[in-house]
């Protein structure tokens, strides 16, 4: 049933085996397969609650950081096992950066907000080129660059989005996992994010979960299906159902139910 | 096309009360209005009664003189009133004190909030709330019979009554208000300020000391003043441990004399009603109101100026 694509390029960035996620006793998604080829956007969608917000922060090993949460299978980054004992998560994390849903700039001033992860990551070189070059980088600069000592929390939500984004491109990740970036932002914003990701394209590798069948149709090179199905015990399990081309999985998906979620008729 | 509700119980069904409503709502509003008026009034009373009673005191003694007398003897036949004789005592003690329960209690707040499982969390909390419990008294003769006693081994100079013991007591009274207050802030904290600093590869001490407690800041700051309010106006330590020697200066070896120690020295003596030794009581009392007083609207205001609002 897997309809795992087979690529001529071996240039992956991530590449996932048979990784499936369990909240304590719960398993929350189950066996999923998903080679993200480098320097593409590939967009994570499906009804909520399917796991995959969970499949993303497998990624960067932010399930680590919940209690109970275990992850099964096998994951590689640029073809490392991610959950080696050689790989620490602190040194991967800086590699495979993350914007989450709702925007959360640290409580300091926006010039520390980007500068903070280069200092903790040891960058050594001129903080005041790389505080512009990452503003600029997340289109954000001409707004702030006249108040960089005021908190990011004085911005609207859809800059503080976009201030995370040049905090997540600071430290020079090669991946960036977006949960749902845009949820919490207008529509100008949103697609000020999306132009955005066109241009960071050229540079890193974006993962992007997203509810909004537009913008995983505008945006995305690659699209990832996900659906959940009720289990023996009463709850519900996550499952990838089709991977492909974005074209393809809007277009002419291979399942029924892909094609009826990307057409709005689900239920 | 009439556009008909369906109900599926008869109108006679329903007999809302709204008066007796409306009247219990009252009666509800009139006691709770009455007990709030209580302790307003209970408050006013005192610092009238201060004011008042101060102001009968300034009338005799001159405030120059009150602020600049070199020491404290209210009671004797040459009488001084240098209320900085006091003053330094309580600072000083104070001081310690705060330098002690500052770094205990942020530390097991951190701990607490931070590196423990939430299982030994929910256990030690409580634990540390009790500590809060233990009646001064209890800590008072901690200070002079054990506390001294041990300090004496390295500090050969210290005096049986000081400043010293008093202040290290009361630190680790204060601490566990200092630990229970800070640890709320910083478990106020939303996840999502920690999990933007993991995601960019912070360690766990650089994310709790460069993202977590900046943004505690005003809570810990609040609770830091708090518990200074609280060990300038505690008693019953500084009494026991401190002495009853009015000494100027910042000394933390020798007897000294809080502002505290002279009320209760006035107050159990056998000093007339009305003397000018009387009126010290009050004096010193507004002195110390004045200083909680303005701790407490510094703190006020720093909340209110620091305080980063995640809705
Ligand atoms: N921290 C957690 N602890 C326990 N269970 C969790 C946790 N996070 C997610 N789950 C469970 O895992 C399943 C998948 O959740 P997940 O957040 O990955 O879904 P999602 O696809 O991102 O949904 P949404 O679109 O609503 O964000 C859900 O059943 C959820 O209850
Ligand atoms: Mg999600």
């Amino acid at each position: 049933m897997q309809d795992t694509i087979v690529m001529t390029s071996t240039d992956f960035a991530i590449q996932a085996e048979k990784v499936s996620v369990s909240y304590g006793s719960t398993l929350a998604v189950k066996d999923v397969f998903l080679d993200i080829p480098k320097n593409n956007i590939v967009a994570l969608i499906g009804p909520s609650g399917c796991g995959k917000s969970t499949v993303l922060r497998c990624f960067n090993r932010m399930n680590d950081l919940i209690p109970g949460a275990r992850v099964e299978g096998r994951i590689t980054f640029n073809g490392q096992d991610i959950h080696s004992k050689q790989v620490d998560p602190v040194q991967l994390r800086r590699q495979v950066g993350m914007v989450f849903q709702r925007p959360n700039p640290f409580p300091k001033s926006i010039y520390e907000n980007i500068a903070f992860g280069a200092r903790i990551n040891g960058y050594q070189g001129n903080m005041d080129e790389l505080v512009e070059r990452s503003l600029r980088g997340a289109a954000i600069w001409d707004e702030v660059k006249d108040k960089l000592k005021e908190s990011g929390l004085s911005l609207s939500g859809g800059q503080q989005q976009r201030l995370c984004i040049a905090r997540a491109i600071a430290i020079e990740p090669e991946v960036i996992l977006m949960d749902e970036p845009c949820s919490a932002l207008d529509p100008i914003s949103t697609l000020r994010v999306e132009e955005l990701m066109q241009e960071l394209k050229q540079k890193y590798t974006i993962i992007i979960v997203t509810h909004n069948m537009q913008q995983a149709s505008r945006t995305s090179d690659y699209t990832a299906f996900f659906n959940a199905r009720a289990t023996e015990q009463g709850g519900k399990m996550g499952y990838l159902v089709e991977y492909n081309r974005t074209e393809i999985i809007f277009q002419q998906p291979s399942q029924q139910d892909t094609q009826e979620y990307v057409s709005g008729r689900f239920g | 096309m009439t556009a008909e509700i369906s109900r599926d119980t008869a109108p006679d069904l329903w007999k809302p009360n709204r008066d007796r409503s409306r009247l219990i709502e009252g009666i509800v509003k009139v006691i709770c209005g009455a007990f709030a008026a209580v302790s307003i009034i209970t408050t006013l009373g005192i610092v009238a009664t201060l004011f008042f009673e101060t102001l009968s005191f300034f009338g005799e003694v001159p405030f120059w003189q009150f602020l600049t007398d070199p020491k404290w003897t209210p009671l004797f036949a040459s009488k001084q009133f240098g209320i900085f004789v006091l003053v330094s005592a309580t600072v000083m003690i104070s001081f310690i004190s705060i330098a002690v329960a500052m770094p205990l209690g942020l530390l097991s707040a951190v701990c607490l909030s931070e590196y423990a499982t939430p299982r030994v969390r929910k256990f030690l909390k409580p634990v540390l709330e009790i500590l809060a419990g233990v009646p001064t008294v209890v800590y008072g003769y901690f200070a002079l019979l054990t506390v001294t006693p041990f300090l004496q081994i390295f500090l050969p100079g210290l005096k049986g009554f000081n400043s010293l013991s008093a202040g290290i007591v009361l630190g680790v009274m204060i601490t566990p208000m200092v630990a229970s207050l800070s640890e709320d802030a910083i478990y106020a904290v939303p996840q999502r300020l920690r999990d933007g600093a993991y995601a960019l590869g912070a360690t766990k001490r650089e994310t709790v000391t460069n993202v977590v407690l900046p943004a505690a800041l005003s809570g810990i700051v609040s609770s830091l003043i708090l518990a200074v309010s609280r060990a300038i106006g505690e008693t019953m330590i500084v009494t026991l441990a401190a002495g009853a020697n009015p000494t100027l200066g910042l000394n933390p070896f020798v007897p000294v004399m809080t502002m505290t120690a002279s009320i209760v020295q006035v107050s159990k003596g056998d000093v007339p009603h009305g003397t000018i030794g009387y009126q010290t009581l009050f004096a010193v009392g507004t002195t110390l109101f004045v200083m909680t007083l303005a701790l407490n609207i510094f703190s006020f205001w720093f909340v209110r100026r620091f305080r980063e609002k995640y809705d």
